[in-house]
C-alpha cells in the first residue's frame, strides 16, 4: 500500500502511456478511418493527462481543446464528406514497404535510445523552479503567457499569419469550381 | 516525480508507430493521422525537457507546434476533399501523376 502511494504518479503515467500506445497502434492497424480517428482521440486524451503529470497544465487544456476538440472534428468531417464506404475497397497496407518501415523504425529507435541514454542521467529540476527568466510567477498559464507574449512574440505573430494562409488555402482547395469560372 | 527517460521512451514509441504507419498505410486520411501522432511525440519531448531543465520555453513551443498541426490538418483535409472530387479515391498509390 505504501509502495502504491509512493509511486502513484508513476502508476498513473504507465496507465496513460499504455492507453496512448495502444491507441496509436490501433490508428495504424484499424481498417476503417472512423475507428482510427476514435483511437487517435484516445491517444490525444491520454497525452493530455501526461502533460498534467509533467506540470504542463495549460498545454493539457490546449491539447484537449485544439486536438480532441478541433482537429479530430475536422478529421471526422472529412471522413464523412469523403464517404469512405462508397470508395472502391482495396488492400490497406503497402506490403512491399513493410520491411522498409521496419528498418526505418529500428534505426530511429536506435538513434533515440542513444540520445536518451545520454540525457537520462542527471537530476530533475524542481517543478517549483519551472519559471521564465523574468522570475517566479503564479500558475502555469501565467508563466507560459509571459514567455509567449514577451520572449516569443514574433513567432506568435508569424503563426497567426501561417494560420491565415492555411485557412485561405483550405477554402480554395475545398471549394467547388463554378461554371462561369471554368476549369 | 517521473524520470525524464520515461517520457522519452513513450515519445519514442509514439514516434516510431507514427513513422511506420505513415510509410505502410495507403489511406491518405490515416497517413495524416500518423503525422499528428508524430507531432504529439515531439510535443511530449518538449514538455519532458521543460520539466527536466526547469525552463518554460519547452512549454511554449508545443503551442506553436499545435497551431502548425491544426493548419496542416486543415490543408491536408482540404487536399483530401479535392482529391476525392478529382480522382474518386483516397488511396495514395493511385495518386501517382502530378498533372490533374
Amino acid at each position: 500500500m505504501d509502495w502504491i502511494v509512493a509511486h502513484f504518479a508513476e502508476l498513473v503515467f504507465f496507465y496513460l502511456a499504455a492507453i496512448a500506445v495502444v491507441g496509436a497502434g490501433c490508428v495504424v492497424i484499424f481498417r476503417s478511418p472512423i475507428n482510427a480517428a476514435l483511437a487517435l482521440l484516445c491517444t490525444f486524451l491520454a497525452i493530455a493527462g501526461i502533460f498534467v503529470l509533467a506540470h504542463a497544465e495549460l498545454l493539457a487544456a490546449v491539447q484537449v481543446l485544439v486536438y480532441a476538440g478541433g482537429i479530430m472534428v475536422l478529421f471526422l468531417f472529412a471522413i464523412m464528406l469523403v464517404n469512405v464506404r462508397a470508395l472502391p475497397q482495396q488492400p490497406q497496407f503497402m506490403r512491399r514497404l513493410v520491411p522498409a518501415a521496419a528498418v526505418a523504425g529500428l534505426l530511429l529507435a536506435g538513434l533515440l535510445v542513444v540520445a536518451m541514454w545520454r540525457v537520462g542521467q542527471g537530476p530533475l529540476a524542481d517543478p517549483a523552479t519551472l519559471t521564465t527568466a523574468e522570475g517566479a510567477l503564479v500558475g502555469n498559464t501565467q508563466a507560459v503567457a509571459w514567455s509567449l507574449f514577451m520572449q516569443y512574440l514574433l513567432p506568435f505573430e508569424v503563426v497567426s499569419i501561417v494560420l491565415l494562409v492555411a485557412i485561405i488555402g483550405a477554402i480554395v482547395l475545398g471549394r467547388k469550381e463554378t461554371a462561369e469560372e471554368g476549369a | 516525480m517521473i524520470p525524464t527517460s520515461y517520457y522519452l521512451v513513450l515519445s519514442l514509441v509514439l514516434f516510431c508507430i507514427g513513422v511506420v504507419g505513415m510509410v505502410v498505410r495507403r489511406n491518405f486520411i490515416t497517413v495524416l493521422m500518423c503525422v499528428e501522432l508524430i507531432l504529439n511525440a515531439a510535443n511530449l519531448n518538449f514538455v519532458a525537457f521543460a520539466q527536466k531543465l526547469g525552463d518554460l520555453t519547452g512549454q511554449v513551443f508545443p503551442i506553436f507546434i499545435i497551431s502548425i498541426a491544426a493548419a496542416e490538418a486543415a490543408i491536408g483535409l482540404g487536399i483530401i476533399i479535392a482529391l476525392v472530387r478529382l480522382k474518386g479515391t483516397v488511396n495514395l498509390d493511385q495518386v501517382n501523376v502530378m498533372e490533374g
